[in-house]
């Protein structure tokens, strides 16, 4: 399939816009609460924690560890051509949960616990994606 | 059991199952409900309420309301994925205890298959989605996934423990004229099968068919005149926890089965030691283990030791997914009424090759989105 990513097919609203923003200058954005000092992804207008408005943006450290992932042998629409790749969902310091892809890393190094670093990737036409990759 | 029941199915009944090309949502909805209700000895006139989950309309009570001719005093399209159908039936009960209509048809149909609609949504990421799908996981089977390889890590589950599940039910399912698959398999087989996303095989992966299926809920009063012996509906539960796999609380636990099992139990006044005869959403391998535990039929991490020996085949201590399941049998996008179908004919006594001896309790639990609902429903018979 020849379609590729790009960021017209995001439809980005007033929770998320900060978020791909950032992602477009480097950076991983993700909200605080003032109340309950709980950091939350993704970006909503209240707290799920403690559903409390007092939301602020902060700039994540972009380090975490593999929580788990897979590897994709068969995939759909415009991402089958890309199989196999790994998919992460990552857990950063900040506490908060993430999906992502690993790269640069080979398979066999890639494990649960694995300490990883965020990369930003552009993906596609003025899309870039918070991609993760292993720590030496 | 301690109570007087107040609602029992009283009919089921499949479609054409398997591919059906020729066949729209509705027919094949149709067609169900017409046999689940000639099971019940009861007309298209008695129903009074519909309950229903698809996406194939924008509203999908109301066109299959007019194409099939009634027009009910209730309506439910509550749709939570494959477990949409247990939460029917605890819907139907309340709507029932409630004394705002007496027989209650739960529908599903799908043409997946013949569609060829799976997995390939149209590439708009908004809300939620647009923090997850740009990173082309495939859905579902990609979640599910990422729950066995968490199962692994905390619990030490292994693929040949998953496998069990697969062959297990491939064994019911050559019992099954109905079911889709039924050459027999061996562990060796599902380890073998390609990789669909680590790690899962194809053999831990459910059918994608076409199918439907029809149940029919009444109140016990109107129960004691149907055509057969009425099957009670003695406990329910519903929960969901999540929508998306990465807010999935806990990937090693299936919280939502947690809180259905244990309200569908305490309403029964039942233990999973009870129950006779147990339809698990077999989706995946790894989602029987996960609800096996959740439910309470093992301790947490004790998953893949409880299928292991074959333990859940046919003369095996713990008789599941005895139709041949979703992996075998039938899975039309959403599975959960095929679980109450078998588990009602189970307890009536009518599954010939596959029957279970002298089950009176049964069990039926649906699984839905990637773990993120469920819905728990206990049966029995007088």
């Amino acid at each position: 399939m020849s379609m590729q990513l790009s960021a017209s097919m995001l439809q980005q609203d007033s929770d998320s816009r900060p978020y791909w923003e950032g992602l477009a200058q480097g950076e991983l954005r993700i909200q605080h609460c003032s109340a309950c000092s709980r950091y939350v992804f993704y970006p909503r207008s209240l707290c799920p924690h403690c559903f409390s408005d007092q939301l602020t943006w902060k700039v994540a450290s972009g380090k975490g560890t593999i929580y788990s992932y897979t590897v994709a042998h068969q995939a759909f629409g415009m991402f089958a051509a890309e199989t196999p790749f790994i998919i992460a969902i990552v857990e950063l310091e900040e506490g908060v949960r993430m999906m992502t892809r690993i790269i640069d890393t080979p398979r066999e190094r890639v494990q649960v616990g694995a300490a990883v670093q965020v990369t930003f990737e552009t993906v596609g036409e003025q899309l870039t994606l918070p991609y993760f990759r292993l720590i030496e | 059991m301690g109570f007087a029941p107040k609602a029992a199915i009283v009919g089921v009944a499949e479609s054409d199952l398997g591919r059906t090309p020729d066949k729209t949502v509705l027919q094949l909805q149709t067609q169900a409900a017409r046999a689940a209700l000639e099971d019940a000895g009861l007309r298209f006139s008695d129903v009074d309420a519909l309950f229903c989950a698809g996406n194939w309309a924008w509203s999908p009570n109301l066109m299959l309301a007019e194409y099939l001719g009634i027009r009910p005093k209730y309506t439910d399209t509550t749709n939570i994925g494959g477990s949409s159908f247990e939460a029917h039936i605890e819907h139907a009960v309340a709507g029932i205890e409630a004394g705002l209509f007496d027989v209650a048809l739960i529908t599903y149909g799908s043409t997946q298959r013949s569609d060829r609609s799976r997995g390939r949504g149209s590439f708009t990421f908004r809300l939620t989605d647009q923090y997850e799908l740009p990173f082309g996981l495939p859905t579902p089977v990609g979640a599910y996934a990422l729950a066995a390889t968490r199962h692994m890590f905390e619990y030490g589950t292994t693929s040949e423990q998953l496998a069990e599940v697969a062959v297990a039910t491939r064994k019911w399912a050559t019992l099954n004229e109905k079911a889709m698959m039924r050459d027999p398999i061996t562990i060796e087989d599902v380890l073998n099968s390609r990789w669909i996303a680590e790690p899962l095989h194809l053999l831990d992966c459910c059918l994608v068919t076409d199918g439907g299926g029809a149940v029919v809920v009444a109140s016990a009063e109107r129960a004691r005149d149907t055509r057969k012996a009425p099957i009670w509906i003695l406990g329910h539960g519903e929960a969901h926890t999540h929508n998306s796999i990465a807010n999935m609380p806990d990937l090693a636990t299936h919280q939502a089965a947690i809180a259905s099992g244990k309200a569908a139990f305490a309403r029964a006044g039942l233990t999973p030691s009870d129950i006779d005869v147990a339809e698990i959403y077999d989706s995946f391998t790894i989602t029987v283990i996960l609800t096996l535990e959740a439910l309470g039929f093992c301790g947490r991490g004790e998953g893949g030791a409880f299928v292991s020996g074959q333990r859940t085949a046919p003369g095996g201590p713990f008789p599941m997914n005895t139709n041949g399941g979703g992996l075998s049998y039938c899975h039309p996008g959403m599975y959960g009424i095929f679980l109450l179908i078998e588990a009602t004919r189970q307890l009536r006594g009518e599954c010939g090759p596959r029957q279970v001896r002298d089950a009176r309790i049964a069990l039926a639990h649906g699984t839905g989105g990637v773990l993120s609902s469920a819905a728990t429903v206990i049966l029995g018979k007088d």
